[in-house]
């Protein structure tokens, strides 16, 4: 049972990664947009295609941290302890984040928006980067029960490795998503742009990759072994293919499977981490069965999983129709009753 | 105060920083939860009523609530999602140790917030494009999945004042868990039903004073009128029954935490015939300074008669119970709850006699004051609710099994503090941005109505569609405004 749970862990976090992900993406995109004019554009895109479903990609992360300490506590304290910084600094990122995001939506003044806009942009890549040096600090065994908050356990060189990877593969996630979403809205010259620059992230993830191999092997060893044979290998290498199979995608300008290929890459790396680490939780030091909560609550939180399953899938996939078939739009100053022109709710 | 400093010299430095962290972000929080909770409810009404009666100035009025939802429910997500992440950071030993037993209910509230996050977003992003018959039915299990996510906090709360469904074995570590026996606490029910209609209650109070304000200051259209009494209606039908209910769970907090009971009625030994103080201080010895004192009331409200006892705060150690300046703030927070309550009540059975005698309300200016101030008394309540649970609870984080010092992080006090400062200056500016942001949509939706015959010949997104998306305009955009000046305009009914 506690095996499956840990399986449920990580699917939530796969989620989260590919979901969240793409929500972190559209944000470093946001930040190299440039000036104010010459980033309209790109912005308005990146505002319409986010704004229906940005919280229920975040979501996903409350649902990591449910299933972590209902399911493994010990694990839950450890981790929280031993990263305190790292997460409290995300904690504050997700604010800010989330926050400027909702209300540059809805301001009309230039300074106001730049403000909100840089506040959103800028904690868009701060947050990656220390949820990804946490899972870094995991996977190279430096969280035990019981290990104090100190610098090493995140500033190290698989958790740097690791927020820096976590970076590229937001953007890259952003990046196919937001050239598809281009060509939804219609906007032809968006494709282009964001097509180069899915392009540039996925070589900045496979040079962090390469980079990441000889810097891990000594620093992570056991996840290293994982990923490097078996399971783990096979998952990657399918994770490698993913990703090439975007690349081609997106070269032939074949815009309909290229957010999937994208978000199976994202995914099967994690799923990937998730075999490498087997059977520890925490390498090398607490393995999932040592950190399973009671067997009754177990149970009942696997119950609670499928019978959201069930509820939550098809809301989620009516969502996405929708939002895909372009059923959603956000109320414009005529609904609300408002006159004069509104910056922002045509493209600019 | 000498026994405060000498409990507080026995408790960790970084246990004052991180409370007072957890109390700042929660009682941010807590702000948002009626609206996310019950806003969806009260502009679906409006919303029915809309469609139903084919009264354009109600959907105006949902279309725009919606417009204040979207900013509103965005804010509420972002600083939910940093209340599960303080659960690690601050109180990593509560997890930690007692995660699996109570943890549960979170997962439950997880699930039914992401429903509710995909319902909410094709309800606000729906407006335009679907059906309007299937655009209400798609939001209609909102304020279902909203009770749902509250079933789960709760469900979490009342277990820490109440803990069951375990057993401890040799070393003081929960075993055998039984999950529905955690779930189904003793404090379950009046938590759950007091909270709910509290939300219910205060998001309908809220948003029946923003309209009250407009109606007194001169904006008598049935715009304001049909803004006012939706929610106003559903929060006078709500305060009778919420009084009930709050009676009833301070009668559960009686019979299942007496000490909490003894903290927030003041009462120091364990007697019948025991006074209720209405306010007044605490002080170290058991003596009750200043205060309203009236006698037998409180023997009588805890057990229908004088003879009833009362359990005293005397009757534990020191350092099992609250101590008297914690005490004394539950106790005010109680007060304030249950006086606010009671004028409420008032205001509820004025409301009846102005609707059943069919006066006209906007010439009751005195009833229009006591209903603009009556939304920020509810959001009042709701802070005094909740310091009265977590407070009179002190000094356990659960109840009688954990102290709240045995829970806290090992991070030093002057990071904590330093985040501390950090949250209190992000907050005040998204609260402020927040503030900001509403107030300009009112300035702007104030000057369109205020312009000529309103907006419906304007359609000022009309010149430049995109594409597809934007070419069809909304069925109805706002005409049936009737603006009679000077107060003649008639209930909706």
């Amino acid at each position: 049972m506690a095996e499956v749970i840990a399986w449920v862990l990580v699917l939530a976090v796969a989620a989260y990664a590919c979901a969240g992900g793409t929500d972190y993406g559209a944000g470093f995109w946001d930040l190299l947009a440039g000036g104010a004019r010459r980033g309209e554009r790109p912005r308005w895109l990146i505002d319409h295609a986010m704004a229906p479903v940005w919280e229920v990609n975040n979501v996903w992360l409350v649902f990591v941290l449910v299933v972590m300490w209902t399911g493994f506590p010990t694990m839950f304290q450890a981790v929280f302890t031993a990263m305190w910084l790292p997460l409290a600094l995300a904690a504050v990122g997700l604010v800010l984040r989330g926050a400027g995001f909702a209300l540059r939506k809805p301001t009309r003044r230039l300074a106001r928006r730049r403000i909100y806009g840089a506040t959103f942009a800028v904690a868009s890549l701060v947050t990656p980067f220390f949820l990804g040096a946490v899972l870094g600090g995991i996977a190279s065994g430096r969280v035990a029960v019981g290990t104090p908050a100190t610098a090493d356990a995140w500033a190290n060189p698989t958790s740097v490795l690791a927020g820096l990877l976590a970076i590229a593969a937001t953007a890259f996630l952003g990046a196919v998503f937001l050239c598809s979403d281009a060509r939804r809205f219609g906007a032809d010259d968006l494709v282009g742009y964001f097509r180069l620059r899915a392009l540039c992230a996925l070589g900045a993830v496979v040079v962090l990759a390469l980079i990441g191999l000889p810097v891990t092997h000594d620093d992570a060893r056991y996840v290293w072994d994982g990923l490097t044979g078996g399971a783990g290998l096979a998952l990657i290498l399918l994770a490698a293919a993913a990703g090439a199979a975007t690349a081609v995608l997106l070269l032939r300008r074949a815009h309909r499977w290229s957010r999937w290929t994208a978000s199976a890459a994202v995914a099967l790396t994690v799923v990937a981490w998730g075999f490498a680490q087997r059977p520890y939780l925490l390498p090398t030091t607490l393995t999932v069965a040592d950190a399973a909560g009671d067997g009754d609550t177990l149970t009942w939180l696997l119950i609670v999983t499928l019978v959201a399953v069930l509820l939550v899938g098809p809301a989620l996939v009516l969502l996405f129709w929708l939002d895909t078939h372009g059923e959603l739009e956000p109320l414009t100053d005529a609904d609300t009753g408002t006159t004069g022109h509104a910056k922002g709710d045509d493209l600019p | 105060m000498h026994g405060t400093a000498a409990l507080l010299a026995g408790t960790p430095p970084q246990l004052l920083p991180a409370r007072e962290l957890m109390a700042f972000s929660l009682a941010t929080h807590i702000l948002l939860v009626p609206f996310g909770v019950a806003l969806p409810f009260i502009t679906l009404l409006m919303h029915l009523r809309g469609l139903r009666r084919q009264d354009a100035t109600a959907m105006l009025l949902a279309r725009r609530w919606s417009a204040v939802m979207a900013v509103q429910f965005a804010i509420g997500v972002v600083t939910g999602t940093v209340l599960s992440l303080e659960f690690g950071l601050l109180w990593p030993g509560m997890l930690g140790r007692w995660g699996d037993v109570f943890g549960l209910g979170f997962g439950v509230e997880a699930w039914a917030f992401f429903l509710e996050a995909v319902l909410i977003a094709i309800y606000l992003y729906g407006w335009r494009r679907l059906k309007p018959w299937t655009h209400f039915w798609l939001g209609v299990p909102l304020p279902l999945t909203a009770l749902m996510g509250a079933f789960g906090i709760v469900a979490a709360n009342s277990w820490m004042n109440t803990p069951q469904g375990f057993t401890l074995d040799a070393e003081g570590n929960p075993v055998g868990v039984s999950v529905r026996q955690a779930v189904f606490t003793p404090m379950f029910g009046p938590e759950y039903w007091h909270f709910a209609a509290a939300m219910f209650l205060t998001a309908a109070y809220v948003t029946a004073g923003v309209y009250a304000v407009g109606l007194l200051r001169g904006r008598h259209d049935r715009y304001h009128l049909l803004g006012f009494t939706v929610p106003f209606t559903v929060a006078a039908i709500l305060t009778p029954i919420q009084f009930v209910l709050g009676d009833s769970i301070a009668r559960s907090v009686f019979h299942k935490q007496p000490i909490k009971f003894a903290a927030t009625e003041l009462v120091w030994d364990t007697d019948t015939h025991v006074p209720e103080y209405i306010y007044g201080r605490l002080n170290e010895d058991g003596t009750i300074s200043g205060g309203l004192k009236i006698p037998q009331l409180d023997s009588i409200l805890a057990g229908f008669k004088p003879s009833t006892q009362v359990t005293g705060l005397s009757s534990v150690a020191a350092d099992d119970r609250p101590t008297a300046l914690q005490a004394t703030i539950a106790h005010w927070a109680f007060d304030t709850m249950a006086v606010i309550g009671s004028l409420l009540i008032l205001l509820a059975l004025w409301y009846g006699w102005i609707r059943l005698r069919h006066l006209d309300l906007p010439r009751s200016r005195w009833f229009l004051r006591c209903a603009a101030v009556a939304g920020a008394a509810c959001l009042l309540t709701v802070e005094c609710g909740w310091i009265t649970t977590e407070v009179g609870r002190q000094p356990w984080i659960v109840y009688n099994n954990m102290r709240v010092a045995d829970a806290v992080t090992g991070t030093r006090a002057g990071s904590l503090w330093a985040m501390l400062g950090i949250v209190i200056v992000v907050y005040a500016a998204v609260i402020a941005g927040f503030l900001t942001v509403l107030l300009k949509m009112r300035t702007r939706w104030r000057a369109t109505d205020l312009d000529t015959a309103g907006p419906a010949g304007a359609a000022p997104e009309a010149d430049t569609p995109y594409g597809p998306r934007g070419d069809r305009l909304p069925a109805t955009v706002d005409g049936g405004r009737d603006r009679t000046p000077g107060g003649g305009a008639r209930w909706p009914r």
